[in-house]
């Protein structure tokens, strides 16, 4: 029971904090959409950094340890690390700046003036909110399989421990739809009050909270191995190195090593990112971000790789990778409020994904399909009440698939989501860097990516990791194949007019 | 060779050391506690917020903050 106070204890100082930056709600729309761009260094490093971190930074990459070994550090943080603030400095900054310039809110908007076509617009929406409702159903899934794992009953050589709720489901967990419920309702509470404003502050919050409690996880793991050098030599000695096993099921081929490279360019597309550099006070508010996210990664990526690997010693191998995280903090510390205080790190690792996500879906259907399409001239209030009417029907409409998936492996999609975002990013480079880039080029890049992922996606069987070629990441041959249509569609097409490049360039 | 030139090319090679083919299947500790190639990439993940940086201190595009400022050019929602 302990645990479960401590984790409503979590969410009611989330909610206080989020609805005390209601006060701070100035009542437009820009404010709702982008904070009036008023956002300061520190707040927009931590709403940056825990928006780009979901579930995957705590539970994943202790998971992919335990199942890859330390070759899973430099496959995903490392190189997120270089790759990531480049897209902040080239992409970012950037964005930021033609988005305080114009007034522009979402991505499309930006890509139908410079690509000098409204149509545009209806080609992309799809595609990105697509990309982006699997890492939703990730989110609600993730939250509800985490809750039930800890407070379900667990049997232990001394016996069964009873579940938290015994009266409530068999083995006493906290169900799914009531986790599911909690969650999207105390994230929608905070969005639906202030808007991107409350999610920075809700984001700085929880992004301390899963970067401290990560590291409490480490400390207390060690701790009761015996200490760090203890807990390292009672690892496998397979997972202690890159090399690829002879059966194949630990380390990394360098050719994926290599390919995976592409994936953190994801970053430049998605648009829940886009929307928090748009909320940047200055240019300047940028520099924190992008240097000390490097080492953001490191900080929670370096103590859950080790996690991972240290539990190759204490599990058999075959246990579902998001579990691991849980199962060793549950199995070593035992306590019910340090496991309620890891569980509490986990959610905020979901949920500070989670708001940006649901808000930037409401700001798209309200910017770039309502009022681009509307000839009728809306007051501020009535865009407000729209966006947030549509943010209430994305919650809705997310709990109740992510109730009917619960069973289903959704994880499988989060690398071909990120995959999607990162083979799209040809189209920001061409457009922000490419005065010869045109409208052409830009349909025939997205045509271009959404075909190729659609091959690669069901040749994968739907969902999991899959190679080609021997090891090659899909995203980095849909990458060259975008960016070979961006270019090849500009050449053959007239240039874009003067005065869209003198609007832009 | 100007700046953007060489920000380049220190980029590339950073890309290089990523792939850090020589700790490859190195198992010895670093500290006693920490494998080489988890410590090669967290000292790279270091490297890589002092290159950010410097490039930043070097080529900070000044002139975007100006830019980023008409009234009447706004048109979004």
């Amino acid at each position: 029971m302990s645990t479960v106070i401590v984790i409503a204890i979590y969410l009611g100082l989330l909610l206080a904090l989020a609805l005390f930056s209601k006060t701070l709600f100035r009542g437009t729309s820009k404010d709702y959409f982008v904070a009036s761009h008023s956002i300061g260094p520190f707040m927009l490093l931590m709403s940056v950094f825990g928006t780009t971190m979901t579930a995957f930074a705590l539970v994943g990459s202790t998971g992919k340890a335990f199942e890859r070994g330390i070759g899973t550090y430099g496959l995903m943080a490392s190189s997120s690390g270089l790759i990531h603030a480049a897209c902040f400095l080239l992409i970012g900054i950037k964005i930021w700046a033609i988005g305080k310039r114009y007034g522009y809110v979402t991505q499309i908007q930006y890509f139908r003036a410079r690509f000098e076509t409204k149509a545009f617009g209806y080609l992309l929406f799809p595609i990105l909110v697509l990309l982006v409702i699997p890492y939703l159903l990730i989110g609600i899934i993730g939250a509800g399989k985490t809750i039930a794992g800890v407070t379900g009953a667990k049997i232990t050589p001394k016996g069964t421990i009873p579940g938290v709720f015994p009266e409530w489901t068999d083995n006493g967990a906290i169900p799914p739809w009531f986790t599911g419920l909690v969650i999207s309702a105390v994230v929608l509470t905070y969005i639906f009050a202030g808007g991107s404003r409350a999610a920075a502050w809700a984001n700085t919050f929880q992004t301390l909270v899963f970067m401290v409690m990560g590291i409490l996880a480490f400390y207390l793991i060690s701790d009761r191995l015996g200490g760090l050098g203890a807990a390292i030599e009672q690892a496998k000695e397979s997972h202690k190195v890159r090399t690829l096993s002879s059966g194949g099921e630990v380390g990394t081929s360098q050719l994926t090593f290599l390919s995976y490279m592409f994936i953190p360019l994801s970053v430049g597309m998605f648009p829940h990112l886009f929307q928090h550099w748009l909320t940047a006070k200055s240019a300047k508010s940028f520099k924190l971000t992008v240097v000390a996210h490097p080492i953001c990664i490191a900080i929670v990526w370096v103590p859950c790789v080790l996690i991972g690997v240290w539990a190759t010693g204490i599990f058999p191998s075959g246990i579902p990778s998001g579990a691991i995280l849980a199962k060793t903090v549950g199995v070593l510390v035992k306590d019910p409020i340090i496991v309620g205080l890891v569980t509490a790190g986990i959610l905020a690792a979901i949920m500070s994904s989670l708001d940006s996500q649901f808000l930037c879906l409401g700001t798209m259907f309200t910017n770039d399909i309502v009022l681009h399409n509307s000839k009728k001239e809306y007051t501020d209030k009535q865009i407000l009440s729209m966006a947030r009417g549509f943010i209430i029907a994305i919650v809705i409409v997310t709990y109740i698939a992510a109730l009917l998936l619960y069973e289903r492996s959704v994880f499988d999609l989060a690398i071909w989501c990120f995959s999607g975002f990162a083979a799209l990013t040809p189209l920001i480079l061409a457009a922000l860097y490419w005065k010869r880039a045109t409208k052409v080029g830009a349909y025939s890049c997205v045509i271009a990516v959404f075909i190729s992922w659609i091959t690669f996606f069901t040749m994968s069987g739907f969902g999991g990791e899959y190679f080609v070629f021997g090891g090659i990441v899909p995203a980095a041959i849909m990458w060259f194949i975008g960016a070979g249509a961006m270019i090849i569609g500009s050449l053959m097409s007239r240039p874009p007019s003067e005065k869209t490049l003198a609007k832009f360039f | 060779m100007n700046k953007k030139g060489i920000i380049f090319i220190v980029f590339l090679i950073l890309l290089v050391l990523h792939q850090d083919f020589w700790n490859w299947d190195n198992a010895n500790l670093v500290f006693g506690f920490m494998p080489v190639g988890l410590f090669y990439h967290a000292c790279y993940s270091l490297i890589a917020a002092l290159f950010w940086g410097i490039v930043m201190k070097v080529a900070w595009p000044t002139e975007l903050e100006e830019w980023a400022e008409a009234d009447d050019s706004r048109e979004g929602g």
